[in-house]
Protein backbone atom coordinates (compact mmCIF):
# COMPACT_ATOMS: atom_id res chain seq x y z
CA UNK A 1 0.00 0.00 0.00
CA UNK A 2 1.10 3.46 -0.92
CA UNK A 3 -0.32 6.44 1.13
CA UNK A 4 0.78 9.91 1.34
CA UNK A 5 -0.52 11.98 3.97
CA UNK A 6 -0.21 16.18 4.08
CA UNK A 7 2.99 15.65 2.46
CA UNK A 8 5.20 19.12 1.84
CA UNK A 9 8.32 19.00 0.45
CA UNK A 10 10.86 22.31 -0.57
CA UNK A 11 13.67 21.85 -2.10
CA UNK A 12 16.88 23.73 -1.67
CA UNK A 13 16.78 26.44 -4.06
CA UNK A 14 13.28 27.28 -2.77
CA UNK A 15 10.68 25.32 -4.69
CA UNK A 16 7.73 24.44 -2.97
CA UNK A 17 7.28 20.90 -5.11
CA UNK A 18 4.66 19.46 -2.61
CA UNK A 19 2.10 21.25 -0.68
CA UNK A 20 0.13 19.08 1.03
CA UNK A 21 -0.34 16.09 -0.98
CA UNK A 22 -2.63 13.07 0.20
CA UNK A 23 -3.44 10.05 -1.21
CA UNK A 24 -4.01 6.42 -0.99
CA UNK A 25 -2.95 3.52 -3.11
CA UNK A 26 -4.31 0.00 -1.93
CA UNK A 27 -2.88 -3.49 -2.71
CA UNK A 28 -3.61 -4.45 -6.25
CA UNK A 29 -4.87 -1.26 -7.12
CA UNK A 30 -3.79 0.54 -10.66
CA UNK A 31 -3.82 4.60 -10.64
CA UNK A 32 -2.60 7.15 -12.97
CA UNK A 33 -0.99 10.47 -11.76
CA UNK A 34 -1.38 13.08 -13.73
CA UNK A 35 -0.77 16.58 -14.24
CA UNK A 36 1.31 19.15 -15.61
CA UNK A 37 5.27 20.09 -15.49
CA UNK A 38 5.95 21.35 -12.57
CA UNK A 39 2.59 19.55 -11.03
CA UNK A 40 5.23 17.46 -8.32
CA UNK A 41 4.80 14.50 -9.86
CA UNK A 42 8.12 13.52 -10.11
CA UNK A 43 8.97 14.87 -6.11
CA UNK A 44 6.23 11.68 -5.66
CA UNK A 45 8.36 9.20 -7.39
CA UNK A 46 11.54 10.31 -5.55
CA UNK A 47 9.91 9.59 -2.35
CA UNK A 48 7.96 6.31 -3.40
CA UNK A 49 11.71 5.45 -3.97
CA UNK A 50 13.70 6.81 -1.27
CA UNK A 51 15.87 9.34 -3.29
CA UNK A 52 14.04 12.55 -0.81
CA UNK A 53 12.63 12.29 2.23
CA UNK A 54 9.17 14.82 2.96
CA UNK A 55 9.96 18.00 4.90
CA UNK A 56 6.30 17.27 6.60
CA UNK A 57 3.81 14.61 6.39
CA UNK A 58 3.94 10.95 5.94
CA UNK A 59 5.00 8.97 3.16
CA UNK A 60 4.41 5.18 3.65
CA UNK A 61 5.55 2.47 0.79
CA UNK A 62 4.58 -1.13 1.62
CA UNK A 63 4.94 -0.82 5.15
CA UNK A 64 8.01 1.25 5.31
CA UNK A 65 7.44 4.98 6.52
CA UNK A 66 9.94 7.13 4.09
CA UNK A 67 9.51 9.69 6.45
CA UNK A 68 12.13 8.33 9.48
CA UNK A 69 13.31 5.31 7.44
CA UNK A 70 16.98 4.62 7.97
CA UNK A 71 19.64 4.55 5.74
CA UNK A 72 19.78 0.28 5.90
CA UNK A 73 15.82 0.14 5.26
CA UNK A 74 16.09 1.99 2.03
CA UNK A 75 17.54 -0.80 -0.36
CA UNK A 76 14.74 -3.26 1.69
CA UNK A 77 12.28 -0.68 0.55
CA UNK A 78 13.16 -0.46 -2.65
CA UNK A 79 13.01 -3.84 -3.55
CA UNK A 80 9.00 -3.58 -2.84
CA UNK A 81 9.48 -1.10 -5.85
CA UNK A 82 9.27 -1.48 -9.36
CA UNK A 83 10.23 1.13 -11.25
CA UNK A 84 10.45 2.12 -14.98
CA UNK A 85 11.76 5.01 -16.83
CA UNK A 86 10.65 7.24 -19.68
CA UNK A 87 14.33 6.52 -21.09
CA UNK A 88 14.52 2.79 -20.26
CA UNK A 89 17.68 3.39 -18.36
CA UNK A 90 19.16 -0.17 -20.20
CA UNK A 91 22.87 -0.80 -20.35
CA UNK A 92 23.71 -1.08 -23.25
CA UNK A 93 26.35 -3.53 -23.24
CA UNK A 94 24.30 -6.23 -21.62
CA UNK A 95 22.15 -8.79 -23.13
CA UNK A 96 18.22 -8.59 -22.05
CA UNK A 97 19.11 -11.43 -20.19
CA UNK A 98 22.31 -9.77 -18.21
CA UNK A 99 20.02 -6.74 -17.87
CA UNK A 100 17.78 -8.58 -15.48
CA UNK A 101 20.01 -10.87 -14.23
CA UNK A 102 21.98 -7.37 -12.83
CA UNK A 103 18.82 -6.55 -10.84
CA UNK A 104 18.02 -10.04 -9.12
CA UNK A 105 21.92 -10.39 -8.75
CA UNK A 106 21.72 -6.98 -7.07
CA UNK A 107 19.74 -8.29 -4.69
CA UNK A 108 21.37 -11.07 -3.75
CA UNK A 109 19.44 -14.05 -6.23
CA UNK A 110 21.25 -16.81 -6.85
CA UNK A 111 22.17 -18.18 -10.38
CA UNK A 112 19.69 -20.68 -9.99
CA UNK A 113 17.16 -18.85 -9.39
CA UNK A 114 18.28 -16.13 -11.62
CA UNK A 115 17.93 -19.12 -14.38
CA UNK A 116 14.12 -19.79 -13.12
CA UNK A 117 12.55 -16.46 -12.86
CA UNK A 118 14.28 -14.57 -15.98
CA UNK A 119 12.38 -16.84 -19.04
CA UNK A 120 8.82 -16.65 -17.03
CA UNK A 121 9.46 -13.26 -16.85
CA UNK A 122 10.13 -12.75 -20.31
CA UNK A 123 7.61 -14.79 -21.63
CA UNK A 124 5.25 -12.53 -19.57
CA UNK A 125 5.94 -9.31 -21.34
CA UNK A 126 6.37 -11.07 -24.47
CA UNK A 127 9.94 -11.22 -25.10
CA UNK A 128 11.09 -14.67 -25.23
CA UNK A 129 13.50 -15.66 -27.65
CA UNK A 130 15.35 -12.47 -26.89
CA UNK A 131 17.29 -13.19 -24.19
CA UNK A 132 20.80 -12.58 -25.59
CA UNK A 133 19.89 -9.17 -27.83
CA UNK A 134 21.34 -6.53 -26.95
CA UNK A 135 19.28 -3.29 -26.33
CA UNK A 136 20.29 -1.11 -28.92
CA UNK A 137 18.83 -4.54 -31.18
CA UNK A 138 15.47 -3.86 -30.17
CA UNK A 139 12.36 -1.22 -30.62
CA UNK A 140 11.66 1.53 -28.49
CA UNK A 141 8.44 -0.64 -27.21
CA UNK A 142 10.69 -3.73 -26.84
CA UNK A 143 13.22 -1.81 -24.57
CA UNK A 144 10.57 -0.46 -22.58
CA UNK A 145 9.34 -4.12 -22.55
CA UNK A 146 12.67 -5.23 -21.13
CA UNK A 147 12.38 -2.21 -18.49
CA UNK A 148 8.94 -3.64 -17.17
CA UNK A 149 10.57 -7.09 -16.67
CA UNK A 150 13.30 -5.73 -15.30
CA UNK A 151 11.18 -3.70 -12.85
CA UNK A 152 9.08 -7.39 -12.34
CA UNK A 153 11.63 -9.88 -11.94
CA UNK A 154 12.34 -8.94 -8.46
CA UNK A 155 8.60 -9.69 -8.11
CA UNK A 156 7.71 -5.98 -6.20
CA UNK A 157 4.44 -5.29 -4.37
CA UNK A 158 3.91 -1.86 -6.59
CA UNK A 159 5.59 -0.85 -9.71
CA UNK A 160 5.84 2.58 -10.58
CA UNK A 161 6.12 3.74 -14.41
CA UNK A 162 7.38 7.48 -14.95
CA UNK A 163 6.21 8.48 -18.23
CA UNK A 164 6.64 4.56 -19.39
CA UNK A 165 5.37 5.84 -22.64
CA UNK A 166 7.26 9.41 -23.48
CA UNK A 167 9.41 7.73 -25.70
CA UNK A 168 7.17 5.25 -27.71
CA UNK A 169 4.61 6.15 -30.56
CA UNK A 170 0.68 6.04 -29.80
CA UNK A 171 0.00 2.07 -30.81
CA UNK A 172 3.44 0.96 -28.75
CA UNK A 173 2.32 3.13 -25.86
CA UNK A 174 -1.40 1.36 -25.96
CA UNK A 175 0.64 -1.69 -26.22
CA UNK A 176 2.74 -0.95 -22.92
CA UNK A 177 -0.19 0.18 -20.73
CA UNK A 178 -2.06 -3.27 -21.56
CA UNK A 179 0.85 -4.85 -20.70
CA UNK A 180 0.87 -2.90 -17.48
CA UNK A 181 -2.62 -3.51 -17.06
CA UNK A 182 -2.56 -7.06 -17.31
CA UNK A 183 0.72 -7.39 -14.65
CA UNK A 184 -1.69 -5.21 -12.65
CA UNK A 185 -4.24 -8.23 -13.10
CA UNK A 186 -2.13 -10.53 -12.01
CA UNK A 187 -1.72 -8.25 -8.51
CA UNK A 188 0.88 -5.68 -8.72
CA UNK A 189 0.00 -2.45 -7.50
CA UNK A 190 0.53 0.01 -10.62
CA UNK A 191 0.88 3.36 -10.59
CA UNK A 192 1.75 5.20 -13.72
CA UNK A 193 2.75 9.04 -13.94
CA UNK A 194 2.32 10.33 -17.37
CA UNK A 195 0.79 13.56 -19.10
CA UNK A 196 -0.54 12.08 -21.95
CA UNK A 197 -4.42 12.48 -21.66
CA UNK A 198 -5.67 10.22 -24.50
CA UNK A 199 -4.18 6.92 -22.70
CA UNK A 200 -5.24 7.89 -19.80
CA UNK A 201 -8.66 8.60 -20.84
CA UNK A 202 -8.56 5.18 -22.60
CA UNK A 203 -8.22 3.44 -19.93
CA UNK A 204 -10.72 4.63 -17.34
CA UNK A 205 -8.83 3.91 -13.97
CA UNK A 206 -8.46 5.88 -11.41
CA UNK A 207 -6.67 9.59 -11.99
CA UNK A 208 -4.94 11.21 -9.34
CA UNK A 209 -4.53 14.61 -10.54
CA UNK A 210 -2.12 16.97 -9.31
CA UNK A 211 -1.50 20.65 -9.34
CA UNK A 212 1.11 23.27 -8.21
CA UNK A 213 2.23 20.63 -5.46
CA UNK A 214 -1.68 19.69 -4.30
CA UNK A 215 -4.16 17.25 -5.28
CA UNK A 216 -6.97 18.56 -7.61
CA UNK A 217 -8.62 15.19 -8.64
CA UNK A 218 -9.34 11.76 -7.75
CA UNK A 219 -11.52 9.55 -8.94
CA UNK A 220 -12.51 6.94 -11.67
CA UNK A 221 -12.69 8.06 -14.97
CA UNK A 222 -10.62 10.77 -17.20
CA UNK A 223 -7.85 13.00 -16.96
CA UNK A 224 -10.51 15.56 -16.73
CA UNK A 225 -11.81 14.16 -13.50
CA UNK A 226 -12.82 16.33 -10.58
CA UNK A 227 -12.64 16.14 -6.72
CA UNK B 1 29.68 -14.67 1.74
CA UNK B 2 27.44 -16.56 -0.76
CA UNK B 3 28.22 -13.55 -3.44
CA UNK B 4 32.22 -13.77 -3.55
CA UNK B 5 31.86 -15.62 -6.39
CA UNK B 6 30.26 -12.99 -7.85
CA UNK B 7 32.48 -10.50 -6.88
CA UNK B 8 35.13 -12.12 -7.59
CA UNK B 9 34.63 -12.41 -10.94
CA UNK B 10 33.61 -8.47 -11.23
CA UNK B 11 36.27 -7.14 -10.06
CA UNK B 12 38.53 -9.38 -12.75
CA UNK B 13 36.44 -8.24 -15.40
CA UNK B 14 36.36 -5.08 -14.38
CA UNK B 15 40.01 -4.78 -14.38
CA UNK B 16 40.39 -6.26 -18.07
CA UNK B 17 37.92 -3.97 -19.37
CA UNK B 18 40.51 -1.33 -18.90
CA UNK B 19 43.98 -2.73 -19.42
CA UNK B 20 46.02 -0.22 -19.83
CA UNK B 21 45.06 1.91 -16.69
CA UNK B 22 44.85 -1.78 -14.55
CA UNK B 23 48.21 -2.50 -15.64
CA UNK B 24 49.46 1.47 -14.86
CA UNK B 25 47.61 0.75 -11.54
CA UNK B 26 49.63 -3.03 -10.88
CA UNK B 27 52.94 -1.12 -12.34
CA UNK B 28 52.49 1.96 -10.05
CA UNK B 29 52.22 -0.59 -6.99
CA UNK B 30 55.44 -2.87 -8.09
CA UNK B 31 57.53 0.20 -8.68
CA UNK B 32 56.36 1.98 -4.87
CA UNK B 33 56.64 -1.37 -3.00
CA UNK B 34 59.60 -2.46 -4.68
CA UNK B 35 61.28 1.15 -3.54
CA UNK B 36 59.41 0.95 -0.03
CA UNK B 37 61.08 -2.92 0.20
CA UNK B 38 64.34 -1.41 -0.83
CA UNK B 39 65.23 1.12 1.20
CA UNK B 40 63.41 -0.73 4.12
CA UNK B 41 65.90 -3.90 3.52
CA UNK B 42 69.31 -1.32 3.40
CA UNK B 43 67.88 -0.03 6.46
CA UNK B 44 67.20 -3.78 8.07
CA UNK B 45 70.62 -4.97 7.07
CA UNK B 46 72.22 -1.87 8.22
CA UNK B 47 70.70 -2.50 11.62
CA UNK B 48 71.55 -6.05 11.60
CA UNK B 49 75.42 -4.90 10.85
CA UNK B 50 74.98 -2.84 13.94
CA UNK B 51 73.71 -5.42 15.72
CA UNK B 52 77.02 -7.32 14.98
CA UNK B 53 79.25 -4.65 15.43
CA UNK B 54 78.00 -4.09 18.62
CA UNK B 55 78.95 -7.86 19.68
CA UNK B 56 82.11 -7.35 17.88
CA UNK B 57 83.10 -3.99 17.86
CA UNK B 58 84.99 -3.40 21.07
CA UNK B 59 86.90 -0.25 23.12
CA UNK B 60 90.17 -1.49 24.25
CA UNK B 61 91.31 0.58 27.37
CA UNK B 62 95.05 0.44 27.98
CA UNK B 63 96.26 0.57 31.38
CA UNK B 64 99.05 2.60 32.93
CA UNK B 65 102.35 1.38 32.81
CA UNK B 66 103.06 2.20 36.40
CA UNK B 67 100.18 0.71 37.75
CA UNK B 68 100.83 -3.37 39.24
CA UNK B 69 99.24 -6.38 37.94
CA UNK B 70 97.17 -6.17 41.30
CA UNK B 71 96.47 -2.33 41.05
CA UNK B 72 95.53 -3.27 37.09
CA UNK B 73 92.83 -6.10 37.96
CA UNK B 74 91.47 -3.89 40.62
CA UNK B 75 90.12 -1.56 38.02
CA UNK B 76 87.83 -3.92 36.23
CA UNK B 77 84.73 -3.08 38.69
CA UNK B 78 84.90 0.98 38.08
CA UNK B 79 84.87 0.43 34.68
CA UNK B 80 82.07 -2.11 34.45
CA UNK B 81 80.57 0.72 36.56
CA UNK B 82 80.66 3.30 33.75
CA UNK B 83 77.09 3.95 32.01
CA UNK B 84 76.66 1.47 28.49
CA UNK B 85 79.56 -0.64 29.13
CA UNK B 86 77.86 -4.53 28.82
CA UNK B 87 80.98 -6.52 29.70
CA UNK B 88 84.54 -6.03 30.77
CA UNK B 89 87.51 -8.22 30.18
CA UNK B 90 90.76 -7.80 31.54
CA UNK B 91 93.39 -9.20 29.34
CA UNK B 92 97.32 -9.32 30.79
CA UNK B 93 100.56 -8.19 28.74
CA UNK B 94 101.05 -12.10 28.33
CA UNK B 95 98.00 -12.60 26.96
CA UNK B 96 98.20 -9.42 25.04
CA UNK B 97 101.54 -10.60 23.65
CA UNK B 98 100.32 -14.52 23.14
CA UNK B 99 97.34 -13.08 20.97
CA UNK B 100 99.42 -10.64 18.89
CA UNK B 101 102.04 -13.67 18.13
CA UNK B 102 99.88 -16.03 17.12
CA UNK B 103 97.81 -13.72 14.72
CA UNK B 104 100.73 -12.13 13.03
CA UNK B 105 103.88 -14.51 13.58
CA UNK B 106 105.72 -15.46 10.33
CA UNK B 107 108.97 -17.83 10.52
CA UNK B 108 109.38 -17.64 14.07
CA UNK B 109 109.68 -13.50 14.20
CA UNK B 110 108.40 -12.53 16.99
CA UNK B 111 109.25 -15.60 19.28
CA UNK B 112 111.57 -13.89 21.31
CA UNK B 113 108.86 -10.95 21.75
CA UNK B 114 109.03 -9.90 25.34
CA UNK B 115 105.45 -9.14 26.43
CA UNK B 116 106.67 -6.02 28.39
CA UNK B 117 106.48 -4.51 24.92
CA UNK B 118 102.55 -4.93 25.86
CA UNK B 119 100.32 -3.28 28.29
CA UNK B 120 97.76 -4.60 30.79
CA UNK B 121 94.41 -4.05 29.19
CA UNK B 122 90.24 -4.13 29.46
CA UNK B 123 88.29 -4.97 25.93
CA UNK B 124 85.23 -3.46 26.94
CA UNK B 125 81.66 -4.39 25.10
CA UNK B 126 78.96 -1.28 24.83
CA UNK B 127 75.56 -1.59 24.92
CA UNK B 128 74.77 0.88 22.09
CA UNK B 129 77.18 1.61 19.06
CA UNK B 130 75.87 5.41 18.40
CA UNK B 131 77.08 6.10 22.39
CA UNK B 132 80.91 4.78 21.47
CA UNK B 133 82.41 8.27 21.90
CA UNK B 134 80.65 8.96 25.04
CA UNK B 135 81.57 5.91 26.45
CA UNK B 136 84.99 5.92 25.28
CA UNK B 137 85.41 9.02 26.85
CA UNK B 138 83.81 7.98 30.53
CA UNK B 139 85.86 5.06 30.36
CA UNK B 140 88.97 7.29 29.65
CA UNK B 141 88.28 9.00 32.83
CA UNK B 142 88.63 6.32 35.13
CA UNK B 143 91.76 6.54 37.19
CA UNK B 144 94.67 3.81 36.12
CA UNK B 145 93.32 3.70 32.55
CA UNK B 146 96.28 5.81 29.97
CA UNK B 147 94.71 5.33 26.66
CA UNK B 148 91.62 4.26 24.93
CA UNK B 149 90.98 3.03 21.34
CA UNK B 150 87.90 2.59 19.68
CA UNK B 151 86.74 2.37 16.08
CA UNK B 152 84.67 5.23 15.88
CA UNK B 153 85.02 5.78 12.30
CA UNK B 154 83.08 1.87 10.88
CA UNK B 155 80.33 2.43 13.96
CA UNK B 156 79.53 5.88 12.61
CA UNK B 157 79.45 4.92 8.93
CA UNK B 158 77.04 2.02 9.67
CA UNK B 159 74.88 4.59 12.01
CA UNK B 160 74.77 7.47 9.08
CA UNK B 161 73.81 4.80 6.39
CA UNK B 162 70.93 3.04 8.54
CA UNK B 163 69.88 6.70 9.74
CA UNK B 164 69.98 7.55 6.27
CA UNK B 165 68.32 4.42 4.87
CA UNK B 166 65.49 4.63 7.59
CA UNK B 167 64.53 8.15 6.94
CA UNK B 168 64.73 8.07 3.40
CA UNK B 169 62.42 4.68 3.51
CA UNK B 170 59.51 6.63 5.53
CA UNK B 171 59.32 9.50 3.53
CA UNK B 172 59.47 7.35 0.39
CA UNK B 173 56.92 5.06 2.42
CA UNK B 174 54.45 8.71 2.94
CA UNK B 175 54.76 9.77 -0.42
CA UNK B 176 54.88 6.76 -2.34
CA UNK B 177 51.31 4.92 -0.62
CA UNK B 178 50.00 8.59 -1.73
CA UNK B 179 50.81 8.00 -5.05
CA UNK B 180 49.76 4.47 -5.02
CA UNK B 181 46.16 5.29 -3.27
CA UNK B 182 45.98 8.30 -6.04
CA UNK B 183 46.71 5.67 -8.84
CA UNK B 184 44.65 3.02 -7.91
CA UNK B 185 41.85 5.13 -7.05
CA UNK B 186 41.77 6.91 -10.20
CA UNK B 187 41.65 3.85 -12.29
CA UNK B 188 38.99 2.48 -9.96
CA UNK B 189 37.16 5.73 -10.45
CA UNK B 190 37.70 4.98 -14.41
CA UNK B 191 35.45 1.57 -13.90
CA UNK B 192 33.16 3.29 -11.24
CA UNK B 193 32.14 6.24 -14.04
CA UNK B 194 32.08 3.55 -16.99
CA UNK B 195 29.59 1.67 -14.80
CA UNK B 196 27.49 4.47 -13.13
CA UNK B 197 24.27 3.96 -14.90
CA UNK B 198 24.78 -0.18 -14.17
CA UNK B 199 25.24 1.31 -10.41
CA UNK B 200 21.98 3.59 -10.30
CA UNK B 201 20.00 0.83 -11.63
CA UNK B 202 21.22 -1.80 -8.82
CA UNK B 203 20.50 0.86 -6.17
CA UNK B 204 17.40 1.51 -7.66
CA UNK B 205 15.98 -2.04 -7.30
CA UNK B 206 17.36 -2.35 -3.33
CA UNK B 207 21.07 -3.22 -3.41
CA UNK B 208 23.01 -2.71 -0.80
CA UNK B 209 26.05 -0.45 -0.93
CA UNK B 210 28.06 -3.08 0.26
CA UNK B 211 26.51 -5.34 -2.19
CA UNK B 212 27.93 -2.96 -5.08
CA UNK B 213 31.24 -1.55 -3.33
CA UNK B 214 32.41 -5.65 -3.16
CA UNK B 215 33.44 -5.98 -7.17
CA UNK B 216 35.25 -2.78 -6.84
CA UNK B 217 37.11 -3.82 -3.49
CA UNK B 218 37.94 -6.97 -5.29
CA UNK B 219 39.36 -5.10 -8.06
CA UNK B 220 41.60 -3.14 -5.53
CA UNK B 221 42.82 -6.39 -3.98
CA UNK B 222 43.40 -7.89 -6.98
CA UNK B 223 45.61 -4.71 -8.02
CA UNK B 224 47.68 -5.23 -5.04
CA UNK B 225 48.09 -8.48 -5.36
CA UNK B 226 49.13 -8.80 -8.33
CA UNK B 227 51.27 -6.03 -7.86
CA UNK B 228 52.63 -7.06 -4.28
CA UNK B 229 53.59 -10.69 -5.87
CA UNK B 230 55.68 -9.25 -9.03
CA UNK B 231 57.31 -6.60 -6.60
CA UNK B 232 58.06 -9.42 -4.30
CA UNK B 233 59.61 -11.52 -7.52
CA UNK B 234 61.49 -8.26 -8.40
CA UNK B 235 62.62 -7.70 -5.01
CA UNK B 236 64.33 -11.67 -4.71
CA UNK B 237 66.32 -11.02 -8.03
CA UNK B 238 67.07 -7.14 -7.09
CA UNK B 239 68.40 -7.97 -3.49
CA UNK B 240 69.82 -11.41 -4.62
CA UNK B 241 72.26 -9.47 -7.31
CA UNK B 242 72.82 -6.88 -4.55
CA UNK B 243 74.26 -9.47 -1.92
CA UNK B 244 76.31 -11.24 -4.86
CA UNK B 245 77.75 -7.26 -5.64
CA UNK B 246 79.18 -6.84 -1.96
CA UNK B 247 80.03 -10.32 -1.75
CA UNK B 248 82.25 -10.08 -4.74
CA UNK B 249 83.92 -6.86 -3.57
CA UNK B 250 86.97 -7.08 -1.39
CA UNK B 251 86.23 -3.63 -0.20
CA UNK B 252 82.32 -4.40 0.78
CA UNK B 253 82.97 -7.49 2.17
CA UNK B 254 82.80 -6.00 5.98
CA UNK B 255 79.18 -5.30 5.44
CA UNK B 256 77.33 -8.78 6.17
CA UNK B 257 73.93 -9.09 4.37
CA UNK B 258 71.57 -11.33 5.81
CA UNK B 259 70.15 -13.97 2.77
CA UNK B 260 66.91 -13.15 1.32
CA UNK B 261 65.80 -17.00 2.13
CA UNK B 262 66.15 -15.43 5.59
CA UNK B 263 63.58 -12.89 5.70
CA UNK B 264 61.35 -13.38 2.61
CA UNK B 265 58.36 -14.69 4.74
CA UNK B 266 58.36 -11.13 6.35
CA UNK B 267 58.68 -9.34 3.43
CA UNK B 268 56.29 -10.91 1.29
CA UNK B 269 54.29 -10.83 4.03
CA UNK B 270 55.13 -6.59 3.66
CA UNK B 271 54.46 -6.35 0.56
CA UNK B 272 50.89 -8.40 0.25
CA UNK B 273 49.49 -6.48 3.38
CA UNK B 274 50.90 -2.82 2.02
CA UNK B 275 49.67 -3.79 -1.55
CA UNK B 276 46.38 -5.12 -0.41
CA UNK B 277 45.44 -2.70 1.90
CA UNK B 278 46.37 0.60 -0.67
CA UNK B 279 44.25 -1.25 -3.51
CA UNK B 280 41.30 -2.04 -0.91
CA UNK B 281 41.98 1.91 0.25
CA UNK B 282 42.11 3.10 -3.26
CA UNK B 283 39.09 1.03 -4.72
CA UNK B 284 37.09 2.52 -1.07
CA UNK B 285 37.69 6.31 -2.09
CA UNK B 286 36.91 5.92 -5.85
CA UNK B 287 33.26 4.50 -4.74
CA UNK B 288 32.42 6.22 -2.44
CA UNK B 289 30.97 8.95 -4.57
CA UNK B 290 29.09 7.02 -6.73
CA UNK B 291 27.17 5.61 -3.43
CA UNK B 292 25.57 8.89 -2.70
CA UNK B 293 22.51 8.19 -4.87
Amino acid sequence: MIRLKDVHKTYVNGTHALNGVSFQVDDGDFAFLVGPSGSGKSTIIKLLTGEIVPDRGRVMVNGFSVSNIREWQIPLMRRTVGVIFQDFRLIQNKTVYDNLALAMRAVGASRATVQERIPYVLELVGLRGKEKSFPDQLSGGEQQRVAIARALVNNPITIVADEPTGNLDPAMSLEIMTLLERINALGTTVIVVTHERELVNHFRKRVILLDRGTVIGDGVGTYEVEA
Amino acid sequence: MKNIGYFFSEGCRNMLTHGFMSFAAVGITVACLLIMGTFSLVAYNANVNLEILQRENAVVAFVDDSLSDQEAQAIESRLAAVPGVADVTFVSRQEARDTYVANYDENGLYSELSANVFRHRYVIHITDQEQMHAIAAAVEDVEGIDKVRADEAITTGFITVRNVAQIISFALIAVLLVVSLFIISNTIKLTTFDRKDEIAIMKVVGATDGFIRWPFVFEGMIFGLVGSVVAFGLQWLLYAAIADGIAGNDTLQLIRIVPFGAIWAPVALFFLVVGMLVGIAGSLMAIHRFLRV
